[in-house]
This record gives C-alpha cells, structure tokens and sequence, in this order.
C-alpha cells in the first residue's frame, strides 16, 4: 500500500529513505558529466593546439580566445550532417556500436578518485552536508578491476563498428584494432598486478590512500617498470600514436569509424579522448598517488590558500595534464610502428618483462615479510629468471634448427 | 498489509530488492538465451551471448561475489567471446541471414536441454537447499585465493593443465609444420 | 547495510545516464539533420573507386592464436591478483605455488613462439 514503507522494510535501502546521501550521489554524478564532457572538449582542443605549436604552427586560434571553443564549433557542426548507413551494413549492430564505445568510456569515471582532503595526514574523506564521503562516484572494493572490464568491454564497440559497416577497410582495422587491444590486455593486467603487491588491495581509493609520500608512490615503490609498461600498454590500448595502426591513414581509410558520419561518428571520437583522459587518470591513481599532495620525508608540498578539500583535486588535475601532455608530446615525436613490430612488443617483450618483474618483486616481498637477507633474495631471484631465460633460447634455437633441418619454412 | 509481509521477508534475511533485481536479470537472461538459439545471424548470436554473460555478471554481484563477477566480464565476455568472434571471422561472417543454421537435428536439443536443466537445478538445490545468501557483506576477495591456494589447491593446478592443453591443441591446428 | 549493492547500483545509474546522454545527442541530430538516402551515398567507401567483392574478407588464423593466447593471460592475471593483493598472507608456499602456475602457463606462450606462431609474417 505505501511504497515508501515497502521500500523501507528492505535492507538494501538502510531502513529508511534518507534524502542526503541520494542528493550527494546526484551532485557528483552531475559534476563528472560536466567534468567529462568539459574536459574531452578540452582536451581536443588542448592536443591540436599542443601538435600545432610542436609543429610551428598556429592550430585553432579562431573560435574563442586562443580558440578554445574550436571543438564546440566542430561538434555543433556535426549535428547537422547526414548519416549515411551503407548498403550492406547491418542496421542493428551498426547503431549499437557507438554505445558500446561511448559507454564504457564514461563509466570509468565513475571508480577514479578526483579529490579528496589530504592534508595533514587525513585519509582522503571529505565532509559534504554532514555526511561524509569520498570524492569519487562509487568505490566498490574490487574498483580497478572494473576499469580492466570496461576497458574489455570497449573492444566490442571497435570490432562491431567495423564488422557492421559492411566494408572491407573498417573490417580490417577492426579485427587489427582489436587485437591489438586483446594483446595490450595481457601486459596491461600483469603491470597492474605489481601494484597490487604493493598497494594490497583492489580499490581504488584504497590504492591512492597507501601512496602517502612519493617513496611510496608505486612509481617507486615498484620499481619504474611496471609505469613504463602499463603507460606503454595503455598507449597502445587507447590506439594513440605510435600505436594508431588502427587508422593508418595511409593503409585503412579511417580505420574501423570509415563509414560513420554525423553524431554516431562524435560519439566514437568523444569516447576516444575521453579514454584518454581516464587512462591518465589511471595511471595516476595507481602509480603517482592519484589526489595525493607530494611528500618528501616528513615535508609537504601543500598549496597554502587553497582548502584542504579542493587541493586534492587540483594535484589530481596537475599530474593529470602532465600525462595528458605527454600522450600529445608521443603523437607529435613518434614515428607509427609496423604491425608486426607491436605485436612484438607486446608479445615478446612487455608480457615476459611485466611477468618476470611481477615474479621478482613478489619474491621481494615474500622475503621481506619472512626477514630474509633481501640481497641473496634478489640474487637468486635473478638467477632463477636467468636460467629460466637461457633455457628459454635454448629451446628456440633447437626448435629453430629442427625446422631448418626438415626444411619447414618457418 | 504489505508492510508486513515486507518486514516478514526481511526478517528472513530476504531482500526484496534483491530479488527482484534477481527476477529482472534472469528474464533478461532467458529471453537473451533463446536469441542466441533462434536468430539466424551468427554474430548476433554471439552478441546474445554477450548478454547472457553480462546478466550472470550482474547476478554474481547481487550475490555479493564482485570479484568473480569481474572475472565473468574480463574472462568469458573479454577474451572468450572475442575469441569465438575471431572464430566467427575465420570462417563466416557475412553480413545479413545465413542459411542452414538450423541444424537438423535440432528436436533432439530440446529433450537434452531439458535433461542437463534438471541435472543443474537438482544440483543446486541438494547443495544450497533453504539457505539464504547473506546481504550485508560481500565476500572479500581474499576468501576466493585462501579457497584456490588452500582446499582447492588441486583441482586449480589441474585446470593449468587443461588450459595448457587447449592452447597446445590450438596452436597445432592453427600451423602444420 | 548492503552499502556496495548501492555502490554498483549508482554505477549502472550512471551508465544509464551516459546510455541516455547518447541516445539524446543521437535524437537532436536525428531531428534537424538533412535526410536525402540515395544510391550513391550508400556505396561502402573504397578509397573512392568502386567496392569489389561483398564488403567482406576472410581473417587471418594468426588473429585467432592471439586472442587464444589472450585467454590464457586472462585467466592467470585472475588467478594472480588475489593473491598479489594478499601477498604476505601465503608466504612462501603461495609463492611457489603461484610460480608454479604461471611457469605451467608460460609453456603455452613459450610453445607458440616456438612454434613460430608470434612471428608476423
């Protein structure tokens, strides 16, 4: 008879409806719309200004100041074209696609944590209406796995793009993209679980509270190794130069989005920067402290007028541009590889480096926790991959001299 | 009236909306399952599959098992079914109604659905019976590796075996040399 | 309370919004963009020559043996992460445990590229 009572009786809604935690929900989910939407826009703009300048060009100087509104003005255009569905494209899955690949893009947001008070050795919660919570949309305690899901999950908006379009170039770059994608995966996985030695736990904001100076930033504290792998992997993952195969001009038309135009075609674009930006955004959250201000022994580097609250955020946005300027500084200095160097790359060189570094510094900490003399421990550690790795060759060059000698061709 | 019952239920440890959730997804699921079978498009039929997959997803998370949840999206729907659309585009992928994707025989898929249904439904009943799942926590994920690296230590190791044994076997096919 | 229930249920919220935010952008357009389909227009692209075949070409095996191999790293990253996470808790016997598993599975990665399959030619 009454809903509310109904409701009430339910555990899943606390006992009783309270209106506070819901309005806080509603803000945040309010502010990352903006927030992503503002900042794709931004970063469009921020990329061709970047490359412009790398270039000794002008870029966008028209729309606004400094031409700031150049990818409103592109967008608003967009609107208004047509949308041709080619002949033999298959309508359903063809109008799918774009969701697929907007979608997931979004929800990665939703497990990154933007802010939060960090000063004075608080631990990242804020205080809102009296209700206390983190900045962040939800942090559910397996939260970066959920970033690999989506990240999984956008591999079908590409694949079905260029299947549905019922053409043979998007076909191809589709099927190349993805594997791509599927391969960057693997190593993608294996750096990420470096961090989890060191971090010991699958949430986010878990993730970002042990990070509290910058010798436990897990670009330290693992070793340099897996950041260079998992920045590498996520390069290659968004499909940004110099891992564009996917639309190698030169060889593929535009890649898997050929046939698309008009809003379907935003949509694949917007996701792609919006990736971007939350790929960084990963990638500070799990190797450079995320919100976390820089702390050097018992010294912190703090923004005096800000308060506490806001200056997460705004070191959470500093080490963003920071990698937001470093994937356009790799677009306008690095040449595209062949396919079958990044499928090396990937295969030969990033999974066997991430994995035997993983396998190193687990050894590490095992040793550690048991007080074991932690330079025998690395020594034999090392020897022990060694002779893995020697075995290893072995086997390729008899397996390579068995081949010669049957007169197989590979 | 229906306070009552409502506060019966949850006195039970039964969550309404839980189960209702529960209802939504698995009809979901159902009516996705029997796209899978019926379309007559092979892709689309992997991408039915994908929404079974995605639906036990859900249901692992309301059962309060995240982490397995994330793994039915990183394993099956991530590299599993990409694995079979790779398949689909080795072999046919055409655009638009294939024909003879019925197989003739596909009375006989019926009584053996409905046998392996009542095989699956007698197991799980014997096992789990009146039992409840508990809402108020989920399960840590630690409790998934004391599980792998503990009582289940065996049949981990052996599943290393089968997967080992499905790459070998695929690599052999794939290239005769 | 089930507080992480909440937490998946504001996830899929915001998914709706974003699926809803699509869908409008989608809408606007559909609503003032022109319409005129004609023959020509839904040619699929080929560099401006006309398309030979069915818009459709066969993939290669190799794709095949990558997503496979995929798989594998897949399921050992699932397996790896619990115990990543609670490292301290196995001890020794985890680490030789894992090892173990992860060796068992290199074997597959180590047979394709003996195998030659890794080799893009």
């Amino acid at each position: 008879m009454n809903v509310v009572a109904l409701l009430a009786a339910d555990p899943l809604l606390d006992g009783e409806l309270r209106w506070t935690p819901l309005l806080i929900v509603v803000l945040k989910v309010l502010v990352i719309f903006v927030l992503g939407l503002v900042g794709t826009m931004f970063m469009v703009w921020f990329e061709r200004k970047v490359v412009a300048g790398m270039q000794n060009r002008i870029g966008p100087n028209k729309a606004g100041p400094f031409g700031i509104l150049q990818t409103l003005a592109d967008g608003t255009k967009l609107f208004f074209k047509e949308i041709m569905n080619p002949a033999r494209s298959d309508p359903w899955v063809f109008r799918l696609a774009p969701f697929l690949a907007f979608v997931p893009a979004f929800l990665v947001w939703s497990v990154i944590p933007l802010g939060g008070d960090f000063t004075e050795g608080r631990d990242g919660t804020v205080t809102w209406f009296g209700q206390v919570t983190r900045v962040q949309l939800a942090d559910p305690p397996v939260g970066i796995l959920l970033v690999l899901a989506m990240s999984s999950i956008a591999v079908y908006g590409i694949m079905l793009a260029g299947w549905a379009s019922g053409s043979k170039y998007p076909l191809l770059g589709s099927v190349r993209a993805s594997a791509q994608m599927i391969s960057y995966e693997a190593a993608l996985g294996l750096s990420l679980a470096a961090v989890l030695l060191s971090a010991g736990t699958l949430s986010t904001a878990g993730i970002v509270a042990g990070q509290n100076s910058l010798s436990n930033w897990n670009l330290v504290a693992t070793g340099f190794v897996p950041f260079f792998v998992f920045l590498v992997a996520v390069t290659a993952e968004l499909n940004r130069p110099p891992f564009d195969l996917v639309e190698a001009e030169q060889e593929l038309v535009g890649g898997f989005h050929t046939e698309y135009s008009g809003i379907p075609f935003a949509l694949f674009y917007l996701a792609e920067f919006m990736n971007t930006i939350t790929m960084s955004a990963i990638v500070v959250t799990l190797f450079l402290g995320g919100p976390q201000p820089i702390t050097i022994g018992e010294t912190t580097l703090s923004i005096g007028f800000i308060p506490g609250a806001l200056e997460g955020t705004l070191w959470f946005v500093l080490k963003l541009l920071a990698f937001l300027y470093a994937f356009v500084w790799f677009r306008a200095t690095l040449p595209r590889l062949r396919y079958d160097q990044l499928m090396d790359l990937g295969w030969k060189f990033m999974i066997p480096i991430s994995l035997g570094w993983f396998l190193l510094l687990a050894a590490i900490r095992t040793g550690d926790a048991n007080q074991w003399n932690p330079v025998v421990v690395v020594v034999s550690s090392l020897v022990l991959l060694g002779l893995g790795y020697l075995l290893f060759v072995a086997a390729l060059r008899v397996s390579a001299r068995n081949r010669e000698r049957e007169g197989a061709m590979f | 009236m229906t306070v009552t019952v409502a506060a019966v239920l949850a006195a039970d440890g039964i969550n309404i909306a839980k189960n209702v959730g529960f209802g939504i997804i698995a009809f979901g699921m159902v009516f996705a399952a029997l796209c899978v079978v019926s379309t007559r498009n092979i892709v689309h039929a992997a991408l039915w599959l994908v929404v079974v997959l995605g639906g036990v997803a859900a249901q692992y998370i309301l059962a309060g098992a995240e982490f397995v949840a994330v793994s039915q999206v990183l394993v099956y729907i991530g590299a599993v079914m990409v694995l079979f659309l790779f398949g689909i585009m080795l072999t046919r992928a055409k655009i638009g109604s294939d024909e003879g994707m019925f197989n003739d025989g596909w009375a006989l898929g019926i009584p053996v659905a409905a046998l392996l249904f009542g095989l699956l439904g007698w197991v799980i009943i014997d096992y789990a019976g009146d039992d409840v799942i508990a809402n108020q926590t989920p399960t840590p994920t630690v409790m998934l590796s004391d599980a792998y690296l503990g009582p289940f230590l065996i049949p981990f190791l052996a599943l290393t075996f089968v997967l080992l044994a499905a790459a070998i076997g695929a690599i052999v096919i794939a290239r005769k040399d | 309370m089930s507080l992480f229930l909440r937490d998946y249920l504001t996830v899929v919220w915001f998914g709706l919004a974003a699926v809803l935010l699509a869908g409008l952008l989608l809408g606007v357009s559909a609503a003032i963009r022109p319409s005129r389909p004609s023959y020509d227009k839904q040619i699929a692209y080929e560099s401006g020559v006309d398309p030979v075949g069915m818009g459709w070409s066969q993939s290669q095996i190799r794709y095949y043996v990558f997503a496979l191999l995929f798989v594998i790293f897949d399921v050992e990253a699932v397996f790896i992460f619990p115990w990543a996470a609670n490292i301290e808790r196995y001890g020794v016997f985890g680490l030789v445990v894992m090892l173990a598993f992860i060796v068992l599975l290199l074997d597959g990665l180590v047979y394709a590229w003996k195998r030659g399959l890794l080799r893009w030619v």
